[in-house]
């Protein structure tokens, strides 16, 4: 579980995030959402020390990250795998090795153990015969599924996603999903997930925050969005066509 | 004030690049991968530089030394000891600064600016001393090994020109190069040396590793590693030179 009070943060005198609150709960899949540029990945940087904050607190489960000791900060880094907007990778690494490198970092597992945990994790992400391939030789979508790959392999206790399917076919959208979800319920993991997909949050959205104007401006579940009476999320779940479309229907 | 700025936090970050390891198999194996990259990639260039200014210094002073009081073998003198005493550590390293300082600059400064320097973060990895030692450390470790094989190349060059323009003869200029030797100056080049690649290491890799925006500063962030080092080699050059021979 991870608990965010009150943070507020602003780069020069642009205010981004104002007065954000939240509680992130364990073994559901949280989500953000709200427009391009509302602040949901700094949000994200924030949470885990990438940007400073200006006010407010980061409680993992318990443990206030800002207070902490820079050690102590870094064991809650290991404790968190994360996925980047932009992937990444480590272009002088392959796919394999990207895997790979937290786990020969951390651990003392053998070279065929840290292969056997690499291979798993890739073919759960759909990657199969691409291991000795370059981040440069990668599809967009390839180098977010390898990015989730490498922030799996660990197995995390806190998983955050910005944007895991953006760039993905439907269908492996799908898969990718339903993998964080699965991951989420079977290890009992607390996940945050940054998406502008409203497929994925109706998939996936347990517990929905919505991001507008640096504040968090309304929350509920995948249920409760759809009915909500809140005009600028009507505003964003129903930009679509379809979505409109189907509103009928409720 | 900026200079100011920049001087303390270069600071800081050679103290966290410095500071604690994640793992020693991982450093050890990151440093011959870097010397692999840096310094065995730079033996063609400063072999090529070497040759060429041995054999160029060999033809010029036998030019300048056309006067019946200075012996013929001065030729050999004057190349052994511009080779050690300046061009093999100091101009060396200004060329390193732009191969070597630029390549440095560019790999970090891309990594900053894709986040891959966060990524290593996140998990928990001191970036600052996962990328930068192992490069310092590379750098300084390969110096003499560039170093003494400048110097060779560099004597060897002005005897095969030397010879082959025939402004010296074998005799002469291996008198030359042997006459009234002093191994400390050799020391002197070695400390000198370690201290540029220090330099030209660890100068790019600050302006590489605070890198904001896009590829237009990793660009901006390569060239200023580089002339800062150029600047930083040039003094540390006078100030050596006027603490260990003076
Ligand atoms: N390092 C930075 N310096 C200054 N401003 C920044 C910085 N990073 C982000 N911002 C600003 O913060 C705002 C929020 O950015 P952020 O990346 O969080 O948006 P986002 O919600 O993730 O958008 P998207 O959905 O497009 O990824 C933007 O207006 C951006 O200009
Ligand atoms: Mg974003």
């Amino acid at each position: 579980m991870i608990d965010i009070k009150n943070i507020s943060k602003s780069f020069a005198d642009r205010l981004i995030l104002n007065n954000i609150s939240f509680n992130f709960e364990k073994g559901k899949t949280n989500v953000i959402i709200g427009e391009s540029g509302s602040g949901k990945t700094v949000l994200l940087r924030c949470m885990v020390g990438l940007n400073e904050i200006d006010t407010g607190d980061v409680l993992y489960d318990g443990r206030n990250f800002y207070d902490l000791k820079f050690k102590d900060k870094k064991e809650i880094r290991k404790e968190i795998g994360m996925l980047f907007q932009g992937g990444a990778l480590f272009d002088s690494k392959n796919v394999e090795e990207n895997v790979v490198f937290p786990l020969s970092m951390f651990t003392d597992l053998s070279e065929s153990e840290k292969r056997d945990r690499a291979n798993f994790c890739l073919q759960r992400v759909n990657l199969f015969n691409s291991n000795k391939l370059y981040p440069s030789e990668l599809s967009g979508g390839m180098k977010k599924r390898v990015a989730i790959a490498r922030a799996i392999a660990m197995q995390p206790k806190y998983l955050f996603c910005d944007e895991p399917n953006s760039g993905l076919d439907p269908k492996t959208s799908i898969v990718i999903d339903n993998l964080i979800n699965e991951i989420t319920e079977e290890y009992d993991i607390t996940t945050i997930v940054i998406t502008h997909d409203m497929n994925s949050v109706i998939e996936i959205g347990d517990n929905i925050m919505f991001i507008n104007k640096g504040e968090n401006w309304w929350q509920g579940s995948k249920e409760e969005i759809l009915k909500t009476e809140n005009k600028e999320v009507q505003d964003f779940v129903y930009a679509t066509k379809f979505m409109k479309n189907l509103r009928t229907k409720f | 004030m900026k200079l100011l700025f920049d001087f303390g936090r270069y600071f800081i970050l050679m103290r966290r690049s410095f500071g604690k390891a994640e793992k020693f198999s991982i450093y050890r194996s990151r440093i011959f991968e870097e010397i692999n990259n840096l310094g065995i990639g730079s033996l063609g260039i400063v072999g090529i530089i070497s040759v060429f200014i041995g054999a160029v210094i060999t033809i010029q002073s036998a030019f300048n030394f056309e006067n019946p009081l200075v012996p013929i073998y001065a030729v050999g003198v004057a190349v052994r000891d511009s080779m050690i005493l300046e061009f093999s550590p100091a101009i060396i390293s200004l060329i390193l600064a732009g191969k070597i300082g630029s390549s440095i600059a560019s790999e970090i400064g891309t990594m900053r600016i894709t986040e891959q320097i966060d990524a290593l973060e996140i998990m928990g990895i001191n970036s600052a001393s996962y990328l930068i030692r192992p490069k310092i450390i590379a750098c300084i470790l390969f110096s003499p090994v560039l170093l003494i094989f400048s110097m060779f190349l560099g004597i060897f060059g002005g005897y095969v020109f030397g010879i082959m323009s025939g402004v010296v003869t074998n005799y002469e200029y291996v008198i030359g190069i042997t006459y009234n030797f002093r191994p400390y100056n050799i020391i002197y080049s070695l400390l000198k040396a370690a201290v540029f690649a220090f330099i030209f290491a660890s100068v790019p890799a600050y302006h590489g590793y605070y890198t904001r925006g896009g590829s237009l500063e990793v660009g901006k962030a390569s060239t200023k590693g580089v002339v800062y080092s150029c600047i930083l080699i040039l003094a540390f050059d006078l100030i050596l030179t006027q603490l260990l021979l003076a």
